[in-house]
């Protein structure tokens, strides 16, 4: 049983950054060029994305970062440790944690490390960071979590996804009591979300991918695909399953949360999960009407978008719950106190046009 | 556990198009005018809420009656 109690860190702020392009979903169906998805789009609830051609998970991420230090005041040099989650890394070597090291000037004794996972990264991601840290040699550290660039081919699923970068600022805090998690695997749904040909296992560019590349309306396997049935069967199982072990392991009751937020997959699957939960609607927060799912960014996403103002100097509970490609799910407890929670950033198109890259 | 005249219930209450009184456990749902991917996935969220079974995309493309569904509900509790 894969569960986790790490204390001595706290969540010191969070930060997220977005492409400034929408793109209204409605107007997306017609490109997608299957007809009466109008049903679809009330069925998922997602009316807009953000999305950009231009900009990488690392653009958007560095963009977060940056206002993140200045709205914390901490110096660069200050930060001990960043690590990274994405599926999209700007390239498979080097990691998107090297190259952020140095776009953000942070100091060569810097740890720097990237996860390559989806939509329970956030979650995960906070278990590693947090548990180098919790023992005070490194005081602060960066967690970048999110996805750029993705693209989902022509079907359904492509009026699913947006791109984000977010950070979320942790900081050791002796006598805090830091963070409980849950986690879970099952890779024998490996092919439940997954782009077929992106790494290492097929290589070879037959003539049925060479037609489909070609064609503006076909799908073709270096797109990412999902399974929608399949998915939608996963999470509602998984993800109620986690929480309640969480809790039960731990002595939680989460209908007590102040906050429930889970990854952001969409209408139809989040609500089945609540209602399987039976927690109250005003506990659960949502961004996917207007993000959609944003992989491992959905979950600071949602807090950053919908809770600035509302918890600042005050103590506040979360049960959060990533869960997806993988299949891989995490669940985690925690509160904040004194969190620092930046302006959401819009990122233009051109923003890093200046820069030059191999 | 639910009957199979209550399985056959539920399911049709899946349906928006469809008269329920004409749904029976013999219907082969796929062949209905209004089934989709859309209803599938209703279908399978039904399924989770009332039964607490997790039904897979196969089962659905292996099923032919509103019946075989349901005996795939019956052995997977």
């Amino acid at each position: 049983m894969a569960f986790l109690d790490i204390k001595n860190v706290r969540i010191a702020g969070m930060s997220t950054a977005v492409p400034k392009r929408v793109v209204h979903n409605n107007d997306a169906l017609k490109a997608c060029g299957e007809e009466d998805n109008s049903k679809y789009i009330e069925q998922i609830g997602i009316i807009e994305r953000r999305e950009s051609l231009e900009l990488t998970v690392s653009d958007l991420q560095v963009m977060s970062a940056e206002r993140m230090l200045v709205d914390l005041g901490w110096e660069k040099d200050s930060v001990d440790a960043i690590l990274c989650v994405s599926l999209t890394p700007d390239y498979p070597l080097p990691v998107n944690a090297c190259l952020i090291q140095d776009r953000l000037g942070l100091s060569k004794e810097c740890y720097a490390q990237d996860i390559c996972l989806g939509c329970s990264g956030w979650v995960y991601g906070l278990s590693v960071l947090s548990s180098i840290m919790r023992d005070g040699n490194i005081k602060r550290g960066l967690l970048l979590t999110g996805d750029g660039r993705m693209t989902w081919g022509k079907g359904r699923n492509a009026l699913q996804f947006g791109h984000a970068g977010c950070v979320t600022a942790l900081e050791y805090a002796p006598g805090d009591e830091g963070f409980k998690f849950n986690f879970g695997t099952d890779g024998s749904g490996f092919d439940v979300v997954i782009m077929p040909q992106s790494g290492m296992r097929k290589m070879e560019y037959d003539e049925e991918l060479i037609k489909r590349f070609d064609d503006p309306f076909m799908q073709h396997s270096m797109e990412a695909e999902m399974k929608e049935k399949e998915f939608l069967s996963f999470c509602i199982n998984s993800v109620p399953k986690t929480i309640n072990e969480l809790c039960e392991h731990y002595n939680i009751d989460y209908k007590n949360c102040d906050y429930l937020v889970l990854h952001q997959a969409n209408k139809s699957i989040n609500q089945h999960i609540v209602e399987k939960l039976d927690v109250a609607q005003e506990k659960v927060i949502s961004s996917f009407e207007h993000f959609g799912n944003t992989l491992s960014a959905s979950i600071p996403i949602t807090i950053t978008t919908q809770l600035k103002g509302k918890i600042e100097g005050k103590n506040t509970s979360f049960i959060c719950c990533g869960f997806g490609v993988g299949l891989s799910w995490g669940s985690v407890s925690f509160s904040t106190k004194d969190i620092v929670i930046s302006d959401l950033i819009e990122v233009d198109d051109n923003q890093f046009e200046n820069l030059t890259w191999v | 556990m639910k009957s199979l005249d209550e399985f056959v219930a539920l399911f049709a209450e899946q349906l928006d198009e469809t008269d329920p009184s004409s749904v029976t456990a013999q219907t082969k749902f796929r062949e209905l005018d209004e089934w989709s991917s859309l209803l599938a996935l209703s279908l399978i969220s039904m399924i989770d809420e009332e039964f607490d079974v997790a039904l897979k995309g196969d089962d659905v493309k292996n099923s032919e009656t509103i019946e075989d569904v349901y005996n795939i509900v019956v052995s997977k509790i």
